[in-house]
């Protein structure tokens, strides 16, 4: 997995609220049995409709998808992950994430990106007046960058060591392991 | 000694190591698996050369994609659901699981066949790539449900990774009416506090309508948690889960039951224990409910008027409800009673237990489904069928001109072609009624086992009270 610091690029525009992961990945695509080609259904539904931002050659390669509250609700399919990630999206901006989702995009070098209320409302107004302008997002500061306006963003240490350090969790737990059987030799019954 | 939440209880005991800024590694009791999240996972720990740590504590069922059609009898072959159930099965014989395969006495549904094998212990931490492994919160455990990557550290090292959730106390007072199921009550919660309005926590569902259901019905409630973005949901263990749980197959025995028991007499949280978060509810005034749009939030009573956009007083809330009626084909203030109904779904993780179909069958009984009303009957499990099948449930549906299928999640998701055709309506006892979520295009209503039933035999959305 990469790790990521510093990053600048265009905003795919979603803006929905509440979208669920079903219609991230509808369920037809998740008969795989590998990771291969699993982007190929992201938003297979609604990228039907003529113009649909992810299918918009004007946001092609945008490292950044903007979406509004409780993005990925639902199901727990790491799969919506996996299609973002193939598709080139390294951050998602939100006002709040659904949590196995958000685990989900770290797990897959995906950053959450939360935005309050009012910053969240700045950016979409920075976006509707140039679609292609290019923000930029520096995670060891944690702030997102967009004309003259810099917003601060909130990220747990550690979920910010492993993707800054591209930190594998296995090998934490794994690294570890002799505390696991301790625990288990004190306490299963 | 502090006093203590039940989840605090259960987080406490299994914290196996907790180092500054960083998660704690949290120990797993009981990890369940099925065919759909679980490859990547197993082919990750053969890439990296590790095995399943503790095989014993990890059992495999088959349910997203296996027919709910006797396979003799099935016209398609769905060659790439055959291919992962075929995984499943080549995966836990390599790795040691223990797997009860498409037709085994013990498979069905993830969360319907853990309770019902008695893996499902109070005070223990339960996982499994399912978001709705919250089911089984209903006998006081943390059960929470994870991403395939957490799946393979789960097999890799029996822990995961995790930050404390917040605890939400749903105190719920009174007693459901008459006809009132705890199907209806888990669809108020979740139209009062919204789609979102749990995320971060973990819901302790407590109080006298609680304590006065059955283990299916507590079980119905916790399932949907995840629906109002929680993390997990529970309630405290008393004697009727003591009693369910008695004699199951994985249940303790002997001396180790009375041990057991003692232990799990301390799950509950202690009087005065803080929660960050508290909501009332009082259940006398709740009626039978149903949904009305494209989020399991979106629901009201059954005999209401679907909410006018412009009576929201938030613009996200207003746009969202526009965006979901337009997807619906329905408009502000019209009635729901007498929809004209396409589909009806009775089954999945939320109401395809036995007693889910008990009460299905109380409404077939002497009538018959409308005409041009498909209606499928879905066991949990194929314990539940059989069970159904001994007291003559299936003869009952059949007789009203229903059908009567093997166990799966089936049209919950629709990954194993029982799905609602693109346009259609269904009355659906499951738990999401996502944008094509049963199929492209399809349109789903969620609510109880008996409206479902009763929407069946008058072909329209029909509310079981009113049936003479």
């Amino acid at each position: 997995m990469s790790c990521l610091t510093i990053l600048q690029g265009t905003v795919c525009p979603l803006a929905s609220d509440d979208v669920d992961t079903d219609q991230i990945i509808p369920a037809r695509f998740l008969k795989a049995t590998t990771k291969e080609a699993i982007g190929e259904g992201l938003f297979a539904d609604w990228a039907q409709v003529p113009g649909f931002p992810t299918r918009d050659e004007r946001f092609s390669g945008a490292p950044f998808l903007f979406v509004g509250r409780n993005f990925g609700c639902g199901s727990s399919r790491e799969h919506a992950a996996w299609a973002l990630a193939q598709n080139g999206f390294r951050v998602v901006i939100a006002r709040s994430f659904a949590d196995i989702f958000r685990q989900n995009c770290l797990k897959n070098g995906i950053l959450p990106l939360p935005l309050s209320d009012g910053d969240h409302e700045s950016l979409h107004a920075f976006l509707l007046a140039d679609p292609i302008a290019q923000v930029c997002l520096d995670l060891p500061a944690a702030t997102l960058t967009f004309g003259s306006f810099e917003a601060k963003f909130a990220l747990e240490p550690f979920a910010k060591r492993c993707l800054v350090e591209g930190v594998d969790e296995l090998g934490y737990i794994l690294s570890r392991i002799a505390l696991v059987q301790a625990w288990e030799v004190q306490f299963e019954s | 000694m502090r006093a203590r939440t039940l989840l605090e209880k259960i987080w406490e005991g299994h914290v196996v190591s907790q180092e500054d800024d960083a998660p704690a590694i949290l120990y797993v009791d009981l990890h369940l698996v099925h065919e759909v999240t679980s490859p990547q996972a197993f082919s990750g720990l053969r890439a990296k050369g590790l095995r399943v740590r503790r095989p014993e504590r990890t059992k495999a069922t088959m349910d997203h994609s296996v027919p709910t059609i006797a396979r003799h009898k099935l016209s398609v072959i769905d060659s790439k659901g055959d291919a992962q159930l075929a995984e499943l099965d080549a995966n836990c014989k390599e790795f040691g699981v223990e797997l009860w395969r498409e037709g085994h006495a013990r498979q069905g549904i993830v969360h319907v066949v853990g309770p019902e094998l008695g893996l499902t212990h109070p005070g223990s931490t339960i996982v499994c790539g399912d978001s709705h492994t919250a089911t089984h919160g209903a006998f006081g455990a943390l059960a929470f449900g994870i991403g395939t990557t957490e799946v393979e550290h789960v097999l890799a090292t029996q822990c995961l990774l995790q930050r404390k959730p917040k605890s939400l106390a749903i105190e719920v007072d009174g007693r459901l009416q008459d006809g009132v199921t705890a199907k209806d009550l888990i669809l108020a919660i979740i139209a009062k506090i919204g789609v979102g309005g749990a995320t971060g926590h973990v819901i302790e569902y407590r109080g006298e309508a609680i304590e006065a259901l059955s283990m299916e019905e507590r079980m119905t409630v916790c399932n949907m948690s995840i629906e109002a973005g929680a993390r997990a949901g529970m309630t405290a263990p008393d004697e009727k889960t003591f009693a369910w749980l008695e004699g199951r197959p994985f249940a303790p025995k002997g001396a180790e039951w009375e041990r057991a028991l003692t232990r799990w007499k301390t799950c509950f949280s202690d009087e005065g224990a803080h929660f960050d978060a508290m909501m009332r509810i009082d259940a006398s005034l709740l009626s039978p409910m149903i949904t009305f749009g494209t989020t399991p939030g979106m629901g009201m009573p059954i005999d209401g008027r679907i909410p006018n956009p412009e009576s929201l007083p938030d613009k996200s809330d207003r746009k969202a409800l526009e965006k979901a009626l337009a997807y619906m084909g329905f408009a502000a203030d019209e009635a729901m009673l007498g929809k004209p109904v396409d589909v009806v779904f009775i089954g999945s993780c939320t109401n395809g237990r036995l007693s889910d179909l008990r009460e299905a069958a109380g409404v077939f009984a002497g009538r018959r489904v409308a005409p041009g009303v498909q209606t499928l009957v879905v066991p949990g499990s194929r314990s539940v069928k059989l069970a159904a099948e001994a007291e003559g449930l299936d003869q009952i549906f059949l007789t009203a001109g229903a059908e009567w299928r093997e166990p799966g999640c089936s049209m919950c998701l629709g990954m194993n072609g029982d799905n609602v055709p693109a346009g259609r309506l269904s009355v659906s006892t499951s738990n999401r009624n996502f944008e094509g979520r049963q199929g492209p295009g399809a349109r789903t209503l969620l609510a109880s086992p008996r409206t479902a039933a009763a929407s069946a035999v008058t072909g329209v959305v029909t509310d079981a009270r009113s049936l003479s």
